[in-house]
């Protein structure tokens, strides 16, 4: 019994020479980047093409008209970026990026806040307040189709490291971390639902689960309560890194806000 | 303030049915579900929604708490004169939304 004990041992050392759990993580690999659409029901995909039955288009259509109205203290968004967004067109595509001015991460919906603040003369806006929920619409909307395409570099790389180190770190009463879910059992079942992998792309996006469109804030919330982790406060600094990891991540995959997930 | 969208033909011939299509924002929000202190949401809900052509209602819905947020209609109708459709929204305490699409019938 010993003796085919070691036997058996001394096989599975000479078939797997590396131990099977370094700790080593891996990325995602490039060859295999699959938008969240790919992993939805028809029907909802018919809702996400569609041109009017969209349900986030009501959102974008409340952000247009916010953009072109001028603010009581300040101008319209409009006339720095243009009518219509002209100036902003794929803009969205490359968020979350470096402020020059503050010199920290934002993402959209700081950039928003930011630009009411400074030049609108304008209080922020509460994350998932409906007029913030209408402008990140409406400029994501701007870059629908186009290539997602952050910078990772300089004085962003140590956001990119520590999203990563957010996305690989296990947590909560189910000790899970993002990357087990969505880089080592995508496309597997988790009772009903087929597991993605867990692309920003199409947020801010309308869930079919929320009955009500949302940041992508709101839906690592929902990620990490689903783990029984305490969820991150609206716009925090690890959730905008974390933001930046996932952009990073799911690179050569377009934009779709206003997506509809389920 | 609500958001609505409408797509109907803006011209068709004597006699055409044609599709309209619409959409309002709302919460739609049952009276069922409760928030993360326990306390139950209270319901708010539109109740009615009617079309009206040319003053004259051709088209009415009577909503019920099982009806999705944001609700989405479509229905049809004959187009036997020019005038406008007059669609409008009304909630549980009164309160209404509406817009107007102009038609012209050849």
């Amino acid at each position: 019994m010993r003796a085919a004990f070691a036997f058996l041992l001394g096989t599975l050392a000479a078939c797997n020479p590396q131990p099977a759990n370094t700790g080593a993580e891996m990325d995602l690999p490039r060859g295999v980047v699959r938008s969240g659409y790919e992993f939805l029901q028809p029907e909802t995909r018919i809702l996400q093409d569609d041109d009017f039955e969209n349900p986030g288009l009501l959102w974008v259509q409340q952000g247009a008209v916010l953009f072109e109205t001028p603010m009581q203290g300040g101008p319209a968004c409009a006339s720095c970026h243009g009518e219509g967004g002209r100036l902003l067109t794929g803009a969205a595509a490359h968020y979350p990026a470096m402020e020059s001015q503050s010199g920290e991460l934002v993402n959209l919906e700081g950039r928003i806040n930011l630009c009411r603040e400074r030049y609108q003369g304008a209080p922020a806006l509460a994350y998932e307040s409906s007029e913030l929920l209408a402008l990140t619409a409406y400029t994501a909307s701007l870059a629908r189709g186009m290539e997602q395409s952050v910078n990772i570099t300089g004085a962003a790389a140590p956001y990119y490291d520590a999203g990563r180190a957010y996305f690989f770190a296990r947590k909560g009463q189910y000790n899970l971390s993002c990357h087990q879910c969505h880089d080592e059992n995508w496309g597997r079942q988790l009772r009903g639902d087929t597991i993605s992998q867990g692309h920003g792309n199409a947020f801010p996006a309308y869930r079919l689960e929320w009955q009500d469109f949302g940041s992508l804030h709101r839906r690592l919330r929902d990620c990490d309560s689903g783990i029984r982790a305490e969820p991150l406060p609206y716009g925090s600094e690890t959730y905008v890194a974390v933001e930046l990891y996932l952009a990073k991540r799911a690179e050569g995959l377009v934009m779709e806000s206003p997506g509809v997930r389920r | 303030m609500a958001v609505i969208r409408i797509s109907a033909p803006e011209t068709a011939e004597k006699n055409e049915v044609i599709e309209i299509k619409a959409m309002i924002q709302h919460p739609m929000e049952t009276g069922y579900r409760r928030d993360e202190r326990g306390d139950v949401i209270p319901r708010d809900i539109i109740t009615n929604f009617r079309c009206g052509y040319n003053g004259e209602i051709v088209f009415e819905a009577e909503f019920l708490p099982g009806i999705a947020a944001n609700p989405f209609l479509t229905f049809y109708l004959r187009a036997t004169h020019s005038g406008s459709l007059n669609m409008s929204w009304t909630d549980q305490d009164g309160q209404s939304w509406s817009a107007t699409h102009a038609l012209t019938v050849a």
